[in-house]
């Protein structure tokens, strides 16, 4: 079994691959970076990572060849894991810098946090863009890829842009940050997130080795 | 809601931890790995590692530090020290850091941050300021300049000025370290860390003087701060992180608690 990290020229992948690969080790789950298009439909799971801004994000997902393969290998229902901007890849369009079409396989657009959020604990300043921190996944419902997760844990984010969902059955947990938002998804095979699991400790690391069983239970 | 932080900081030189942790059950006291290890486990946020080095040669060494931290922690870590341009910060970030604190050099030439947040994103880009009190005139509010080299040369710029112009530069966020509290263990300079913390919206990171639970509660609750940093005070085990953030999470302050043991 391998899953495959898809590289379209996102930068660091350092951290997404020691923590895939330290998840998956006990699980003997192979973990492969691709750097270059190819079919996708061999593999058991795609990883789809994410940093920077989604435009020139999903550019580089096109012009390198990798949206055709991705859609192909979803629809032949591999299961894919879209991780930070990688999970806002999956909606219809961002307003981020313009506007920008996604990868259409959830329904939903990815908006900016609104101007102006007090802050709830000093009313008298405003909530900082970029959110950066431990914020809480609120579970919404029950799904294999949080089994384990204690409701209200602590993840790792660092993120200006968060996911608006059309369909509010797909949203797996909330965090509030000014505004509750969708910060985890499932759709069928498709499985999203917007904190950083590569750096949100023994949670993270929970929901890596979750997702990994997953594929590995669809495997068998 | 987002969640206050507690970080403990390492000082490292020449790839070894200088002020050691005291465990027992730990081999290499001295290893920078092992120790962030054990404070990744007991609940910590995030890291800072401060290289006091800071020689070209030593460059190589912090960067197969990172290296390895990378591998085996799986919290965000801040790596500063010696970081005087672009390529250093490229090199750290790429070893698998998050962030990179620049001070010094950032006095010496503010545009080393506006270039590093261009190019890297503001979130990776830490400014340290080392503030020290001002003498004033009874009366007169208090006010601290900035001194760098590790505190021995006073550049004359004012604290609270200077925390607003790297925040326009486009720093993520600060690490202000009181150089009257250093070591003292007698509290946070709150006034310093509320003067700053109200002067800018990016977070502000206290550092400098914690001694008690207490002390990290009054720097997020009195300070303004969004974390409270220590050294000496995890590493000697007077204090746990858990001890800290139980503390903080009584006085009714948003932390995460879910990080410890396994």
């Amino acid at each position: 079994m391998t899953v495959a990290i898809i590289d379209y020229g996102v930068g660091n992948l350092r951290s997404i691959s020691n923590s895939f690969t330290h998840v998956a080790g006990p699980l003997n789950i192979e973990v492969a970076i691709l750097d270059r298009a190819q079919c996708l439909t061999g593999f058991s799971a795609l990883v789809l990572p994410g940093q920077g801004a989604f435009g020139s994000s999903v550019d580089n997902v096109r012009h390198k060849g990798w949206e055709e393969p991705m859609l192909e290998a979803v629809a032949a229902g591999v299961p894919l894991f879209g991780i930070c901007v990688g999970m806002q890849l999956l909606l219809d369009e961002s307003e981020e810098m313009g506007r920008h079409q996604g990868l259409g396989l959830v329904p939903g657009q990815v908006l900016r946090f609104p101007e102006a959020m007090a802050d709830p604990r000093e009313p008298a300043r405003m909530l900082r863009v970029p959110q950066i921190g431990w914020n809480q996944l609120h579970q919404q419902r029950a799904d294999p890829l949080l089994d384990g997760v204690p409701n209200h844990a602590y993840a790792y984010f660092a993120h200006s842009y968060r996911c608006v969902p059309a369909d509010e059955s797909v949203v797996l947990a909330t965090t509030d940050y000014g505004v509750s938002y969708a910060s985890v998804l499932q759709s069928g095979n498709l499985w999203g997130i917007q904190c950083h699991p590569e750096k949100s400790q023994q949670v993270g690391l929970r929901i890596l080795t979750n997702f990994m069983r997953t594929v590995e239970e669809r495997a068998t | 809601m987002l969640a206050k932080r507690v970080i403990p900081c390492l000082d490292v030189h020449n790839g070894r931890v200088v002020k050691g942790v005291e465990f027992v059950d730990l081999v290499d006291a001295g290893d920078p790995v092992s120790q962030a290890i054990v404070y990744d486990r007991e609940g910590a946020d995030e890291l800072v590692f401060l290289d006091i080095t800071a020689t070209h040669e030593a460059r190589e060494i912090v960067t197969n530090m990172v290296l390895q931290v990378a591998d085996a922690v799986f919290i965000p870590f801040t790596v500063g020290g010696g970081i005087r341009s672009e390529d250093d910060m490229r090199a750290i970030l790429l070893a698998g850091a998050d962030k990179v604190s620049v001070n010094s050099a950032a006095v010496h030439n503010p545009d080393i941050i506006s270039q590093g947040a261009e190019r890297f994103g503001s979130q990776c880009i830490v400014t340290a300021i080392d503030a020290k009190r001002r003498e004033t005139d009874p009366g007169v509010p208090p006010a601290w300049d900035v001194y760098v080299s590790g505190g021995r040369i006073n550049t004359g710029l004012d604290a609270v000025e200077w925390a607003q112009e790297v925040e326009e530069k486009g720093t993520g966020e600060l690490l202000l370290t009181s150089m009257d509290g250093d070591g003292t263990q007698n509290n946070y300079d709150l006034e310093l860390t509320r003067a700053v913390s109200d002067a800018v919206s990016i977070p502000v990171i206290a550092s400098g003087g914690a001694g008690q639970a207490s002390h990290f509660a009054d720097a997020v609750t009195k300070g303004g701060a969004a974390a409270a940093l220590a050294a000496s005070l995890f590493h000697f085990r007077q204090l746990s992180i858990r001890e800290v953030k139980e503390h903080m999470a009584a006085e009714g302050i948003p932390v995460r608690l879910d990080g410890f043991g396994a």
